[in-house]
């Protein structure tokens, strides 16, 4: 299976291209337009800030393919709050990919300290090809200080401080808010059923 | 629910695991990615390899065996030890760690900080502090690889905690030297102090020898993660036991 891991200028890509491998799979790491949109999988990943990223997404000139991509496409923590319509980070909002409706904001999180790291409990609240073999209760690594709220989009929660959207998903594309390289055996199952989806 | 974090610490010399008492006396205790496959195995909830030689000898890790371990591993990893500058950082995050940790580097350069956070996000900027209980003062020290080589800082811990915050550090290990590999249990004391201010994550560094300091440190420091080494290598508590009790004693772990 052709699978492109998007170059979106961040750091930290290897680990992702790594969790694939052990799934028998050989990412391509691109931020070539036509390479991305042949795909049979493409995967946004990301490490850094919301304004550094689609600061990058857009000098490189990746947005309008980004924006048209049928086949499925998930996007892995920060790639996952890329693809919502608006991202808050650092006191700074800038325009997202739009291809979930919604916002990314920071988490309130009362007095907890933040950011969120840790391994959380997952709550599925949807059936989804994407969680199958995933059950209530399964822990899932997160890094993160911002978040989606609990929309019609959401598949799955986690709480910290208050419930926020772990995964999501519009038509053909899914977003995890945690980091399923780095959630073991739960992570490796959700890259696996992103595998084997069918649209 | 999130869980509190088990987390063995893999002190890393010349490409090998080694742990020594009080930062003395370093014996070689496995290979790494042997050791750290053991603790995923086992249940660990994240690793952090420390290059206990790196800012001693004024060099920076070798991104090789980072590569190495993030091939191997599933669960996160923190990598620590020489890294100065932004690129430093960002070979090591290219590599494949899921965190960086810098200790003396930002006692040198506290602007570091500022530059790491800026590039890669608060979340992946670890903060390392080795401090010393001077009575009821707590101190920071630097270069703390090499006992000939640990210089005073003249810093008070609680004020370099809060000034790494602000700059941007998004997790704090908080290494209390005179508990280091003794195993008599957490410095409690110094722990709840720290996290009186501290309102970014905690991980506790340096005593645990028994199940209890672990439930310890998290009733009573309310830390986030407990860090340990030779408990672990020496295999004086097994991981899953560990989750087992500390389970049963109403802390949220992950099983």
């Amino acid at each position: 299976m052709s699978l492109v891991i998007v170059d979106t200028g961040c750091a930290n890509l290897a680990s992702v291209q790594y969790a694939f491998e052990r799934l028998g799979v050989s990412p391509i790491i691109t931020e070539d337009a036509e390479v991305i949109h042949a795909a049979e999988r493409v995967v946004f990943p990301g490490v850094g800030s919301a304004p550094f990223a689609m600061r990058s997404i857009n000098a490189k000139g990746l947005k309008p393919v980004l924006q048209s991509l049928k086949q499925p496409v998930i996007g892995i923590c920060l790639g996952m709050q890329l693809l919502y319509e608006t991202l808050e980070e650092g006191g700074e909002t800038v325009d997202g990919l739009a291809l979930v409706p919604g916002a990314i904001r920071k988490l309130p999180t009362k007095d907890l300290p933040t950011p969120h790291i840790g391994w959380n409990t997952l709550k599925p609240i949807k059936k989804d090809p994407l969680l199958a073999g995933i059950s209530n209760g399964d822990y899932a690594y997160f890094v993160h200080s911002y978040a989606a709220d609990v929309t019609e989009t959401t598949l799955a929660e986690a709480e910290y401080g208050s419930p926020f959207t772990a995964i999501t998903r519009n038509n053909n594309v899914w977003g995890c808010q945690f980091h399923p390289e780095r959630s073991s055996k739960t992570g490796a199952q959700i890259l696996k059923n992103f595998l084997d989806v069918t649209l | 629910m999130l869980t509190r974090r088990i987390i063995p610490c893999l002190d890393v010399r010349d490409g090998r695991v080694v742990k020594g008492v009080q930062f003395r006396n370093h014996e070689d205790v496995g290979d790494i990615i042997d050791l750290a496959l053991r603790y995923r195995d086992e249940g660990a909830d994240e690793l952090v390899f420390y290059d206990i030689t790196a800012s001693v000898d004024d060099r920076t890790v070798s991104p090789e065996w980072v590569g190495k371990v993030s091939r191997a591993l599933d669960i996160p990893f923190c990598v620590a030890g020489g890294i100065k500058t932004v690129e430093a950082a960002g070979a090591r995050l290219a590599a494949g760690a899921d965190k960086i940790s810098v200790n003396s580097p930002a006692l040198m350069r506290p602007d570091l900080i500022n530059e790491l956070s800026g590039a890669y996000g608060v979340q992946c900027i670890v903060v390392g502090i080795d401090t010393f209980a001077d009575g009821e003062t707590y101190r920071v020290k630097s270069h703390t690889g090499d006992p000939d080589k640990t210089r005073e800082t003249g810093r008070l811990t609680l004020d370099w905690v809060q000034d790494a915050v602000k700059r941007g550090a998004g997790e704090i290990v908080l290494n209390c030297m005179n508990r280091d590999g003794v195993r008599k249990g957490y410095d409690l004391e110094q722990l709840k102090a720290v996290r009186a201010v501290c309102n970014v994550p905690l991980i506790a560094s340096g005593g645990a020898g028994a199940t209890e300091h672990f439930e310890d440190v998290f009733k009573e420091a309310n830390v986030d993660g407990a860090l340990a080494a030779s408990v672990f290598h020496k295999s004086v508590i097994a991981i899953p036991d560990l989750k087992a009790d500390l389970r049963r004693a109403g802390i949220e772990v992950r099983l």
